[in-house]
């Protein structure tokens, strides 16, 4: 079961590399707050599945629910300063 | 109960794939938005049910479906809220008759 894990965080990963395609040359700065908020969300995900390769999941979900918030809110605040008109 | 949770999480994942192909080959930034947006908040709830599954009933498993709630009143409240602030911004959806397929958005 731990190497099933430990694939399913690689593959996870390598998704994570592939929407860094995204959010670093993506067109205009809003497909770039959709790539961050895309691997915000796998990243919880992979914060999960560490914490049940070492076997400390007790520590790691409450990493994984503050770095769930965390994302939302950064999301919000971006789309919160773009709300105004601005040319991007 | 093993095999059960690990094929909810071989869902997730390739639920997880199908929104980062969607959003690297979709040519607008409104579909790219409704592949993550969509596939995104799905993949990641059948991958934290999986992993309730595995851990069986426990705090940990009741700390991972708040996990899974928040997910998912959160992903498309932020997906929205990015959608506001394109159409704020003056970003105009794609079509097919108005100059046969723009790339930029």
């Amino acid at each position: 079961m731990r190497e099933f894990f430990l694939v399913a965080s690689m593959i996870i990963g390598l998704l994570v590399l592939l929407t860094f395609y995204r959010a670093i040359s993506g067109p205009g700065l809003l497909n770039r707050i959709l790539g961050v908020n895309v691997i915000g969300t796998k990243t919880v995900i992979i914060l999960l599945l560490m914490g049940f390769i070492y076997g400390r999941v007790d520590m790691f979900v409450d990493i994984s629910m503050v770095y769930a918030m965390l994302n939302f809110i950064a999301t919000l605040a971006a789309a919160k300063y773009l709300e105004r008109k601005v040319s991007i | 109960m093993v095999a059960i949770s690990i094929f909810i999480i071989l869902v997730g994942l390739f639920f997880l794939l199908a929104g980062t192909i969607g959003l690297l080959r979709f040519p607008d930034f409104y579909t790219r938005m409704h592949a993550a947006g969509k596939c995104d908040t799905l993949g990641v709830l059948l991958c934290l049910i999986g992993m309730a599954l595995y851990n069986g009933f426990s705090l940990i498993s009741i700390k991972i479906m708040f996990i899974a709630v928040f997910i998912f009143l959160t992903s498309p409240t932020a997906t929205h809220s990015i959608a506001r602030a394109a159409m704020n911004c003056g970003i105009t959806p794609w079509s097919k008759d108005e100059e046969g397929g723009r790339i930029e958005g």
